[in-house]
């Protein structure tokens, strides 16, 4: 089975959570179906990403024909070779030489998240077209909003069942003030997929109650999780004595709901004097919250040590004894899952998408400080508790496995080659 | 003849409220009135009630017909508060003379695996508040939910009952029959009565989902091998109006039993009447049973390390708590006892009622957070004395009333030595010593004891 994947992130560039599960979805359909070949087309890679599917580099591939020699370009392509551009050179479908094209006759990409991002999204999906007619595969699978205009294209175009992968909406991310342009690529997506993946329950009736999608076609597709390298494992984690340290880490933006965090490590504060508070990340309300902790007095006892990437990440877990997201509306959240494989237990927002598969942890509403402030004290005065949730939380997370959803991810596939899709 | 052995418990907790860890060292309340209230009258007007009422009408009615049940303190308490219209009921029905009360734990709690001492005292506590009630003092015995191992046995034999209830778990009776009357294996005197899981839980459980007729059930009964005589049929009484509700016809059923009996040729017995046939022979129990789950052991209290240190915590002020005499502190021991609140933190899977909780953890640091509370004011009472030092003071009192006892024993062979070997100084010294020497010689042995607290404080 051959299938045409769109994605806007890949590792080993991560910019958030999307291009850990795109490596994820992939790896685990990969390492669980050997039949499967993934044809991934990226904006911009780096040429560093591991080898088990084909990369496609949407900025090296022509919308424009030029009269290009073999030998003067052969070194120059990232991802895909010459051949391929040669192939994709035959399928040019329009003139496009007025869009700004360079000397190969493609489109150029930003990367990551730029101002001009509509614009990028729209030559992605003109991109997507030559790909439709030049490449052979039997179905399409886009990866977030971004990506959702290339794969309707790719669909009108190839005639192929279409699977969108919903990381998150627009919803979670303003809470609830949509950007209306945004809506209207998620919505359009939505209308022209033959299956919607959500990543959980919480997002699936987002989109049916407020995408007005058929119930029908949206499944919820948990993310997992995969086993830390031997090098996270080798961390130790550090004993940090009768201090305690709580952590919050993750952009510090309105949909994590820092605030509520800060407003718990009060009430805690106000109680105990052996806990201190981590905020890693940075985010538009990290000064807010930098303010806002002075102003509670409580500053002493909270750090910020900014933005953590890579290891820094699995230190500062195995360093806190424990992990809080009190987001208030989280379409997943794999953090949990990672803290939860060093061995700190987490408390969670009843909000966040992670929670229906989990059991292993404490679950509060988000705008309930008292439970977690609550929760907070409970983890760090017993033993007990702490034991409990570490040891179990290691198990539990252990079982929760890429390939598994790549097996369930591959039934839905089945379902919309062979079937016709869910809706007769 | 076959016999029925029919026994219900009565038993309600009192609900602790929504505790956070601020309230800790503020607040020294931790029930839920509200709620206490409204699930007892509750309880009482759907289940209690009603069934109660069926109950005398069949005691009425069949003079031959027996029922035994057991209150534990906590639910007693909180039908006298708020419905005292059941203890009515429930001495009406003691005056027909066809129905026994049991004793059990006061607090409905798991003393009996953590405390002798503490254990022994509440049982004492319930039996004489039954007495009190009911005018008999019990002979039979019941643990809380029906918990039974050989030690609680031997000691529960100790207490001088007769009997005790318990569940015959497959595990412990393999090819068995519960039909027989067993005893304990450490302690001869004391018998036992083996639940049988299925006719009980044929009513107790699967009444609702697989319906059952009365002649059904007694058939099953009268089909038991020739000299199977006792059939223990253990339950709730909300088994009647909680469990099932009463539109299913559950009273009917129950009303139906001793008509049908009758046809069938087979009785009904109390416990202390059965605990006082001849024993088959002893039934040993060396791990703890009761009759929770599919597993009948202690796992849904003590299962999972959240319970074990909510439960360490719990009992190691027991001794403290003992030999203090504030009256709030006792309360407040009662109520937190209550097994209920440990199985609140059960983590094994299945539909689990979980009271205003809502996950396990959550149970649990509502409980420790109340715990927190109790234990400093424990301590405060014992003006912040170190733990290992209160240990060693109540473990001289212990050490020195056995050093006494055993003393005692002394002087008495000494004295019968004496009486063998010269009569006459012997008259000269049993005069004053046997009667006036114990008395005489306790506050004495006494009081090194007392400054040797003294002198390890200072």
């Amino acid at each position: 089975m051959k299938v045409m994947m769109f994605g806007w992130e890949f590792p080993p560039k991560i910019y958030g959570g999307l291009a850990v599960a795109s490596y994820g979805i992939t790896k685990g359909m990969v390492e669980g179906q050997p039949d499967v070949e993934i044809t991934f087309c990226l904006p911009r890679p780096t040429g560093d990403e591991e080898k088990f599917l084909k990369i496609i580099n949407m900025s090296q591939v022509p919308v424009a024909w030029r009269d290009v020699q073999y030998d003067q370009i052969k070194d120059r392509f990232v991802g895909h070779t010459a051949e391929d551009y040669y192939r994709f050179r035959d399928n040019i479908y329009a003139d496009f030489n007025y869009m700004g094209v360079d000397d190969l006759g493609c489109l150029q990409f930003a990367g990551g998240y730029p101002s001009n991002l509509h614009e990028e999204i729209n030559n992605f999906s003109i991109i997507a077209g030559v790909l439709a007619r030049s490449e052979q595969f039997d179905i399409i699978h886009a990866h977030d909003w971004l990506t959702y205009p290339a794969g309707v294209h790719a669909k009108m175009v190839s005639g192929k069942p279409l699977c969108i992968h919903v990381h998150a909406t627009d919803f979670d991310r303003s809470r609830g003030k949509v950007n209306p342009t945004v809506y209207s690529i998620e919505k359009n997506g939505m209308d022209h997929a033959d299956c919607i993946m959500c990543v959980s329950e919480l997002t699936r009736q987002t989109v049916i109650k407020e995408y007005h999608q058929d119930p029908r076609k949206c499944f919820a597709m948990h993310n997992a999780v995969y086993p830390l390298p031997q090098e996270y494992l080798d961390i130790p984690r550090v004993d940090n004595g009768k201090e305690k340290v709580v952590t919050f880490l993750g952009r510090i933006t309105m949909q994590k709901g820092p605030e509520y965090f800060i407003e718990a490590a009060d009430l805690v504060c106000k109680r105990t004097k052996n806990v201190r508070f981590c905020f890693a990340g940075s985010g538009d309300k990290y000064w807010e919250m930098v303010d806002l902790a002075a102003a509670k007095g409580i500053a002493d006892r909270c750090h910020f040590p900014g933005f953590l990437r890579g290891k820094q990440v699995y230190e500062c877990y195995k360093a806190s004894d424990v992990f809080v997201m009190p987001s208030v509306s989280e379409p997943f959240g794999i953090a949990p899952l990672e803290a939860m494989q060093c061995g700190t237990p987490c408390i969670i927002s009843k909000q966040s998408g992670c929670g229906e598969i989990l059991t292993n942890v404490i679950k509060v509403d988000y705008w309930d400080i008292n439970a977690m402030a609550d929760a907070i004290y409970s983890l760090c005065t017993n033993e007990g508790l702490h034991r409990y949730l570490r040891e179990e939380g290691l198990k539990e997370v252990a079982e929760i496995t890429w390939v598994k959803v790549g097996h369930r991810i591959r039934k839905l596939y089945d379902e919309c080659i062979y079937n016709g899709g869910f809706i007769h | 003849m076959k016999k029925i052995c029919l026994y219900f418990e009565i038993h309600q907790i009192i609900h602790l409220k929504r505790y956070r860890f601020f309230d800790i060292g503020r607040d020294h309340y931790y029930y839920d009135d509200y709620e206490n209230e409204r699930s007892i009258t509750d309880i009482a007007e759907r289940s209690y009630v009603p069934a109660l009422q069926t109950l005398i009408q069949m005691c009425k009615d069949h003079p031959e017909f027996r029922v035994a049940f057991s209150l534990s303190g906590v639910g007693l308490e909180q039908l006298e508060f708020h419905a005292p219209q059941v203890i009515d009921l429930l001495q009406e029905i003691n005056q027909t003379g066809q129905v026994e009360f049991l004793s059990e734990p006061y607090s409905h709690g798991l003393a009996s695996l953590a405390n002798e001492e503490s254990f022994r005292l509440e049982v004492e506590r319930m039996s004489k508040k039954i007495k009190e009630l009911f005018g008999k003092e019990p002979k039979v015995f019941r643990n809380s939910s029906l918990i039974y191992n050989d030690e609680i046995g031997a000691q529960v034999a100790a207490m001088g009952f007769k009997g005790i209830l318990t569940e015959g778990a497959k595990q412990v009776l393999g090819w068995k029959s519960p039909h027989y009357l067993y005893h304990c294996a450490l302690d001869p005197r004391l018998k036992i009565l083996m639940r049988d899981i299925n006719l009980s839980e044929d009513i107790t459980e699967r009444f609702s989902s697989h319906p059952l007729m009365a002649d059904q059930w007694l058939d099953w009964i009268a089909s038991t091998p020739e000299g199977e005589n006792i059939i223990n049929i253990f339950g709730e009484l909300v088994t009647f109006g909680i469990f099932h509700p009463l539109s299913g016809g559950i009273l009917e059923f129950l009303k139906a039993i001793p008509v049908l009996a009758k046809d069938r040729n087979i009785g009904f017995v109390l416990p202390s009447e059965a605990c006082a046939e001849k024993s088959v022979g002893p039934v040993e129990v060396p791990y703890n049973i009761s009759w929770v789950d599919e597993e009948r052991d202690t796992s849904c209290w003590l299962g999972n390390h959240l319970q074990r240190e909510a439960f360490n915590k719990l009992y190691g002020v027991a001794d403290r708590v003992r030999i203090c005499d504030d009256r709030r502190i006792k309360m407040d021991w009662d109520y937190l006892q209550a097994s209920n609140n440990f199985r609140f933190m059960t983590t094994k899977p299945g539909m689990q009622f979980r009271g205003i909780y809502d996950s396990p953890y959550d149970a649990f640091t509502n409980y420790m957070n109340i715990l927190g509370d109790f234990i400093s004011r424990v301590n405060n009472l014992y003006g912040g004395a170190e733990n290992e030092e209160i240990d060693s003071l109540i473990t001289t009192i212990h050490n020195q009333d056995d050093e006494i006892a055993a003393k005692d024993k002394e002087i008495e062979r000494l004295q019968k030595l004496l009486a063998k070997y010269n009569p006459v100084e012997a008259k000269k010294a049993t005069a004053p010593s046997p009667k006036e020497d114990k008395p005489a010689k306790k506050p004495a042995a006494k009081k090194p004891a007392a400054k040797k607290a003294t002198t390890k404080k200072a």
